[in-house]
């Protein structure tokens, strides 16, 4: 074993559809680490984390996976991956075994799936409490049992390394009680997570660290907000949150469905509205 | 019926439609997991550029039409995997260039003429000879191995692109052999079903088998059994019935649409009743890679407190 952090990601510039969203952001995860990443809708959050799996290219700094320039990185099973929610059902009907299964095509790649790799869905499916549903379709699904099937998907590799982008959003109770138990055995079992987060939720007591983003920029690296509170929302390209100072960080706490104002202004200039 | 399989032309007419009917809805179902039903016809349309070069260089047309089509379908996937912007403007100029560029190259051919395309074009299986019925076989028995062979990896990518990359496939390799067995498929199926209707037996087969199945491999098997069923009743029809196969074969696929449709109804309502329907099945659209949305999520999979707790 490399006692190499799992993911270094120094001085990352990105943009999206040529709008900087990153603008010079350190994150490092050690192994068997829990760090949420947390900060407003805009602050770069699901781009850091979408930079850190290849989705979003660097345009400046350096990103190594397990001690590996992500240019060489080939040990993709050590990484699990759950996208936000917006991928599970599909035009054609797929069944939450076969959702799952493509998981496991990170230790088994273009050979056919072995009995090891079907025993792996198995245990993945029932330590989400999914197994008597792995025959039905994914899309029959509520949005927490969905959930649930997107990180048995990432599971089923038995990463190293679990990156999951908001998991609780929009997700129900039992859901996120069966979530917070799975990621809790994850974490016994010795791996590494990063969270993208909107508030700590039910996950707190996992939580080793928590990165604040702010406008693209870390605003905060440290241990996470104190219990029960969140951290104050705000609109992206308002002023962003205070360097440094966990105490401000902590403004009135948010429940995770209250509304929300997601909106954000778009970059049309207001002349050319109607 | 056992006249109909005395003649060698019907045999080799019955060969290519079963092959096709196995062939064009096994590859169809990727196309239309990932929203890109159309992609058959804007092949369609490019392969017939390669008809005529086959014509004019005194080549196969088929495996001419192979080749363009190829290309063509490759063209079209760096042209997807580019984004969204200005994506289908190129992708009409490549529909349209071929379907000119084939009207205009079979003019230039020596003994090409419009007549020769338009078996092209509508289909004419009665006229596969035997050199085209081995090219058929090959093509068929490559895509079959690719799109069953390969099912859990082209499902992976077709369903969650950017999942797929993090397992580590070869996800852009993936996509090409995708397109390219995509253009293959519409090669072997243009002396059956005609280019211009290819694409409907790559698309309804799916679409039919899709409204009653819960699974990817269940999908693919029923669609390839819908797909034998029409395309061995649309040419035996054509037979008895004197009527042109494609457009034969095309209409019976949708009446198989409409009759699964109305079974799938009560079907459907017994599923739903039975409690296992979610109250929040609609996800926002798929991201692509520059969306610059892709940093927000969105709000309306926020669930108010109701629904969650009845849930």
């Amino acid at each position: 074993m490399t006692t190499a952090p799992a993911i270094s990601l120094h001085g990352a510039v990105a943009a999206l559809g040529g709008r900087p969203v990153l603008r010079g952001v350190d994150l490092t995860v050690q192994p068997g680490e829990v760090v949420a990443l947390l900060g407003a809708n805009g602050s770069g959050k699901s781009t850091t984390v979408r930079t850190v799996v290849g989705s979003v290219p660097l345009q400046r700094g350096t990103l190594e996976l397990f001690g590996t320039p992500y240019a060489r990185f080939r040990h993709w099973h050590r990484i699990g991956y759950v996208p936000q929610r917006t991928t599970a059902a599909s035009g054609v009907p797929a069944s939450v075994r076969e959702v799952v299964s493509a998981g496991r095509l990170s230790r088994h790649g273009l050979l056919p799936l072995r009995r090891r790799d079907r025993e792996a869905v198995d245990r993945a499916l029932s330590a989400v409490d999914m197994l008597d549903r792995a025959g039905d379709g994914v899309a029959d699904l509520s949005g927490g049992q969905q959930q649930r099937v997107l990180i048995a998907r990432a599971m089923v590799g038995e990463p190293d390394l679990l990156i999951m982008d908001e998991p609780m959003a929009g997700v129900d109770l039992a859901s996120q009680q069966v979530l917070a138990g799975t990621l809790q055995q994850e974490v016994a079992r010795g791996a590494a997570v990063l969270l993208v987060l909107h508030e700590l939720g039910p996950l707190e007591p996992l939580i080793d660290r928590a990165v604040v983003l702010s406008d693209g920029s870390v605003a905060h690296d440290g241990p996470p907000p104190p219990s029960g509170r969140g951290y104050p929302r705000q609109s992206a390209g308002l002023a962003g949150l205070p360097d440094d100072d966990p105490a401000l960080l902590t403004g009135q706490g948010c429940h995770p469905q209250a509304s929300d104002d997601h909106h954000r202004p778009r970059t049309t200039a207001p002349g050319l509205l109607p | 019926m056992t006249e109909m399989l005395t003649t060698d032309f019907m045999q080799r007419a019955l060969l290519a439609a079963v092959l096709i009917g196995i062939t064009a809805p096994a590859v169809g179902l990727y196309l239309v997991q990932r929203g890109q039903a159309i992609m058959g016809d804007g092949i369609g349309h490019v392969a017939l550029t390669g008809v005529s070069l086959g014509f004019l260089l005194n080549t196969s047309p088929v495996w001419m039409a192979t080749l363009v089509a190829a290309a063509g379908a490759v063209v079209m996937e760096l042209i997807r995997e580019r984004g969204r912007t200005r994506g289908d403007i190129a992708l009409a100029m490549l529909f349209y260039g071929g379907m000119a560029g084939g009207a205009l190259i079979i003019k230039l051919a020596p003994n090409g003429s419009m007549a020769n395309l338009t078996t092209y074009l509508w289909g004419s299986i009665l006229t596969v000879s035997a050199s085209d019925i081995v090219t058929v076989v090959v093509l068929a028995v490559l895509v079959v191995a690719i799109t069953v062979g390969l099912r859990r990896q082209l499902f992976a990518v077709c369903q969650d692109e950017e999942f797929a990359r993090v397992t580590g496939l070869p996800v852009r390799l993936l996509n090409l052999l995708l397109a390219v067995t995509a253009a293959v498929t519409v090669t072997v199926a243009m002396r059956v079903v005609g280019l211009l209707l290819v694409s409907a037996l790559m698309v309804v087969p799916v679409a039919a088998a899709q409204q009653v199945t819960r699974s990817f491999a269940a999908t693919q098997a029923l669609a390839v059994g819908i797909g034998v069923v029409v395309s061995l009743g649309g040419t035996t029809a054509s037979y008895y019935q004197d009527l042109p196969p494609g457009p034969t074969i095309v209409v019976l696929a949708m009446v198989l649409f409409g009759l699964i449709g109305l079974l799938a109804v009560p079907l459907a309502r017994r599923r739903h009743g039975s409690g296992a329907a979610a109250r929040d099945l609609r996800l926002p659209a798929p991201r692509s890679g520059s969306d610059p949305a892709g940093a927000v999520p969105d709000d309306e999979q926020r669930l108010s407190p109701g629904t969650s707790l009845a849930q």
